[in-house]
């Protein structure tokens, strides 16, 4: 399988509700968080990051406070707030059952028609 | 919740803006730099690390810009950034900005201005509460149309039928008010009791009228308007019970209405009083009550429609009962008309107002057309800069609403400037407007014509800017900053091409309703009236006052002010008459000619009672006979004269003169004597010039059965007739100053204004198709030269490789003829399709008059060919080394 693979419309936001409900992490760690979860199969556009962390934490979903990061510099860390937990479990439901879906179409055989 | 949480956080941001900028910076700095770490680990060169994690970041400056729009900051921030960057656009090319603005500003302007007359007369409804229940109720003639109740039908009505809350019957009513210097003459209603309250207004002083006030002999009280009270009695509060002098009569003033109080049904009415008709003699048939002059007003019940109250007057129309017998000229069998107050009031003008608004749209389109081509060509200039915006990281959405803001900013300043337009214009529509025209008083550009003005302005700077936008949002970057604008004339050109052919188009439909309109005015004063009209001053002379009661008295004061008016230097003659040609008169009768044993009449005419002199002066032609004289007056058998219309009518072989008529009141009657036909004289137009009714009898004043108190005076002048009218009337009051003088006019006055309604359409048309002549030229124009100028280098080669001159020129010219000719046919269909909305108003020509097309064709292509031949020439003039050398 490719390495790099495109993301669907839509499931950044996912992955990073994802990354951030793990604890808190800054954009940098965001990053290599989900390369780390999905064993370097998925590579995200780093520029791309931002602008989806600013989108949700204007909607609320996620919030952000200053702290000091590993090697000791000031960093912005990003935590999943109550809004943005339940919509990463509405949204990872949605997922499955979409996949679900798709999976049984796309199982399907000529038989079973 | 969440929608708080965003507005919060696009306060906090919008708020803290240098914080939020400044973080942004810090932690994307951050990301970079621990990015760049890991590397460094992983063992690149330091400096070999921050590189590779700066690309692989990508644009930090559109990243920046992503994530402040995610943050909802760049609304308020690049809408001020957009509309910065568009005013110092428009300042660098203050050409484009002012055409832009001006072409605009003259769409906008004018559509505003027609809008606020058009609105009020035809869309809003009547200033009264629950205007749409309000009903007008008519009789109807043998041919369909209206004829006005008379006072049995109303009050039979008012007995019979369930459908209405109130009734009411109206007729016009011209007192003339006592004051201590000039007597005022008036224009006023005689109304039933229930007038006021049928149109739901109550008076703002006093008391409305009671059935007590309204009955035969009943007491003389009036109720004046607001305008009248404060003009004639300083809006004094004391004025309610006082009494004023009308006609030589006292009557109490009982009450002042509200100043808002607008009388559609008769707008320059200024006091009331009531009708006070006799309801019981109904057998007499020969009584005003059972004349046809009154007009009648309902104001329908809550829960009913019209249609309901429609089907039950139709039922009580062709059920006479026997408590309410009916004479045969108002025995209903035509049944009634019903319709709604308002459509009645607006019915006249319509066509013509929605025609106008219909055209003032097409004018606004060509200009908004114009205006987007302009966009799209500037679009073209433009292209480089765009391309590199792009490159530096600008969304297309960014470019997108970068362009509409730049287009809003033009449409605003055009709709800024469009409402000065529209004051003016609106102020020239009143003044052009036709005395017809109803409601006059509440044209203004008020709220919602001001409404109305903002949203088309909003509405244009969208689409004006749409195409230009997408167009020029969906270029390349890469492709934008090569090109160097020159070398390729593509696809811009084609838009650009269909807007002109658009534009040809509806300049076409606009011009040739136009045309059409003209014509039909030519063919109407092509018409001759019967008279000739220069040199010739009118004026209405009435008698009022008690004194007056005795016949000889009147025609002696009339007599006498004919006399002091022969004397004025510069009038060469002068005559009373009864009802004036052209002036709204409209007095006929029945005739019976004696050998005929009809007893009404077979015919009917105009009457003329006239003193002596008045064909010689009007300019009336004699056909046959002779004219009357000083020895046809009072004394002297009857004589008469009869129009030519008339003569060939009743006598297509034979002479009529010596025959002998009666006429009106005198047929049946053996007391009154048989008129002897004298002569015959020309055909006069009474009503219009384009009504066709010419069947006329002329008889001298002392000859007819009664004295009519209010005669045209007409005076031939040997000089300017309009300059002649002081002295006559002062002439005409040195023998009784008491007397009121009014509508003086010349008769070219009357002539032209007979004509107001058409001439009003016309002078609005002719407008709107210079507007649109011109708008279409400069488009043409526009893309020509835009295309020339492109093509230079193209055309250089040309001229290098041995093309003649002409050849480039006619090249040009048959690119732009090409679009004009598409645009002609296209207009054509459109035209004949538009051509009946103005039918109505047009005048002995088809709605397809050739000439009318084929000269508005060939005006069209003339000004196409001007608006070619300049590019053209300039495209002729390319010196091909320079044009090689361009680039």
């Amino acid at each position: 399988m490719d390495k790099q693979m495109d993301l669907l419309q839509g499931t950044l936001d996912m992955l990073i509700l994802k990354a951030v409900s793990l604890g808190p992490l800054h954009g940098y760690g965001v990053l290599l968080r989900i390369q780390q979860i999905s064993k370097d199969r998925l590579e995200i556009q780093q520029g791309s990051l931002y602008p989806a962390l600013y989108r949700l934490e204007h909607q609320g979903w996620i919030a952000s406070e200053w702290g000091e990061s590993e090697n000791k510099r000031r960093a912005k860390y990003y935590h999943l707030t109550a809004a943005g937990k339940r919509r990463l479990q509405t949204e990872s439901q949605k997922w499955n059952r979409m996949a679900e879906l798709i999976e049984g179409i796309l199982g399907t055989t000529a038989e079973e028609v | 919740m969440r929608i708080w949480n965003r507005i919060r956080s696009w306060l906090d941001a919008t708020l803290r803006r240098s914080r939020v900028e400044s973080e942004m910076d810090a932690e994307l700095r951050f990301h970079i730099e621990a990015y760049a770490e890991d590397l460094v680990r992983r063992g690149v060169v330091h400096q070999e690390a921050m590189r590779r994690a700066r690309i692989e970041f990508g644009g930090v400056e559109r990243v920046k810009e992503e994530g402040r729009e995610a943050r909802g900051l760049n609304f308020v921030e690049s809408l001020v950034q957009d509309l910065r960057y568009g005013a110092s656009n428009m300042l660098r090319t203050p050409g484009f900005t002012a055409i832009t603005v001006l072409t605009l500003a003259l769409g906008i302007g004018a559509t505003t201005a027609i809008f606020s007359a058009v609105n009020p007369i035809l869309f809003e409804s009547l200033p009264y509460p629950h205007a749409e229940r309000i009903m007008m109720i008519s009789d109807m003639r043998q041919d369909g149309s209206r004829l006005d109740v008379t006072f049995h039908t109303y009050r039979e009505l008012l007995e019979r039928s369930r459908s209405f809350e109130v009734m009411a019957v109206t007729k016009p009513w011209r007192p003339t008010l006592a004051t201590t210097t000039q007597p005022e003459r008036l224009d006023g209603q005689r109304v039933s009791a229930m007038y006021f309250r049928t149109l739901g207004i109550s008076p703002a002083l006093g008391r409305d009228f009671d059935l007590s006030d309204d009955q035969l002999n009943g007491p003389r009280v009036v109720i004046l308007s607001d305008v009248l009270w404060k003009r004639s009695f300083g809006g004094d509060r004391t004025i309610v019970g006082r009494q004023v002098t009308l006609d030589d009569n006292l009557y109490a003033v009982i009450g002042v209405l509200p100043s808002a109080f607008e009388n559609v049904l008769n707008p320059l009415a200024e006091l009331w009083s009531p009708l006070q008709y006799d309801s019981r003699n109904i057998t007499s048939v020969q009584t005003r009550e059972w004349g046809h002059h009154l007009r009648m007003v309902g104001r329908l019940r809550s829960d009913l429609g019209s249609e309901q109250a429609r089907r039950e007057l139709d039922t009580i129309a062709r059920n006479p009962v026997r408590d309410f017998p009916r004479p045969a000229w108002a025995s209903l069998e035509q049944g009634l008309i019903v319709n709604s107050l308002q459509h009645d009031v607006t019915e006249n003008v319509r066509p013509a107002l929605l025609a106008v608004l219909g055209a003032v749209l097409l004018v606004l389109v060509i200009a908004c057309v114009n205006v987007t081509n302009l966009l799209l060509a500037r679009g073209v200039r433009r292209r480089g800069e765009f391309a590199l915006r792009a490159a530096l990281g600008a969304g297309r959405t960014r470019l997108i609403r970068q362009l509409l803001t730049e287009s809003l900013l033009l449409a605003v300043m055009g709709g800024v400037a469009g409402m000065a337009v529209a004051q003016l214009g609106v102020r020239a529509l009143v003044a052009l407007s036709p005395a017809e025209l109803p409601r006059l008083g509440s044209i203004g550009v008020d709220g919602p014509a001001f409404a109305f003005g903002v949203g088309m302005t909003t509405l244009i700077g969208l689409v004006v800017g749409l195409i230009p936008a997408l167009r020029a949002s969906c270029n390349d970057p890469q492709m934008g900053l090569q090109e160097s604008s020159q070398r390729t004339a593509g696809g811009h050109q084609r838009a650009r091409r269909a807007l002109v052919v658009a534009e040809v188009a509806l300049a076409l439909v606009v011009l040739v309703s136009a045309g059409l309109l003209l014509r039909s005015l030519e063919h109407l004063f092509a018409i001759s009236p019967g008279l000739d009209p220069s040199h010739l001053l009118t004026m209405q002379v009435q008698e009022v006052g008690r004194r007056f009661d005795d016949d000889r008295v009147k025609y002696q004061f009339f007599a006498q002010a004919l006399e002091a008016v022969r004397h004025v230097p510069g009038v060469k003659t002068a005559a009373f008459t009864s009802q004036l040609p052209l002036s709204g008169d409209l007095d006929g009768y029945g005739i019976q000619f004696e050998n005929d044993n009809s007893p009404n009449g077979d015919y009917a005419g105009f009457r003329y009672a006239i003193t002596p002199g008045y064909f010689e002066t009007m300019g009336i032609p004699l056909r046959r006979g002779r004219l009357l004289d000083e020895h046809d007056m009072a004394g002297a058998p009857a004589a008469v004269l009869i129009s030519e219309s008339l003569a060939m009518r009743k006598f297509p072989a034979r002479d009529p003169v010596g025959q002998r008529v009666r006429m009106g009141p005198d047929i049946g009657r053996s007391d009154r004597p048989w008129y002897t036909i004298v002569g015959v004289v020309g055909d006069v137009k009474q009503v219009s010039l384009a009504a066709s009714d010419s069947d006329a009898l002329y008889i001298t004043t002392t000859h007819w059965s009664d004295v009519d108190t209010v005669q045209s005076l007409v005076v031939r002048a040997r000089g300017d007739a309009g300059a002649l009218a002081p002295a006559v009337r002062n002439a005409i009051w040195s023998v009784d100053k008491d007397q009121p003088i009014v509508w003086v006019a010349t008769m070219d006055d009357l002539l032209w204004s007979t004509a107001a309604e058409r001439r009003f359409a016309l002078i609005l048309f002719e407008t709107f198709a210079l507007v649109a002549l011109i708008l279409a030229a400069a488009g043409i124009y526009g893309v020509l030269s835009g295309s020339v100028a492109e093509r230079t280098r193209e055309i250089g080669v040309r001229l290098a490789l041995g093309a003649s001159r002409e050849s480039v020129l006619a090249l040009v010219v048959r690119q732009g003829m090409t679009l004009t000719v598409l645009g002609v046919v296209i207009g054509l269909a459109g035209a004949a399709a538009a051509s009946q909305a103005i039918a109505a108003m047009l005048f002995g020509i088809s709605r397809f008059d050739p000439a009318t097309y084929i000269g508005v064709i060939v005006l069209l292509a003339g000004v196409s060919v001007i608006a070619c031949g300049v590019p053209a020439w300039r495209a002729m003039k390319v010196d091909p080394i320079v044009a090689l050398r361009y680039e």
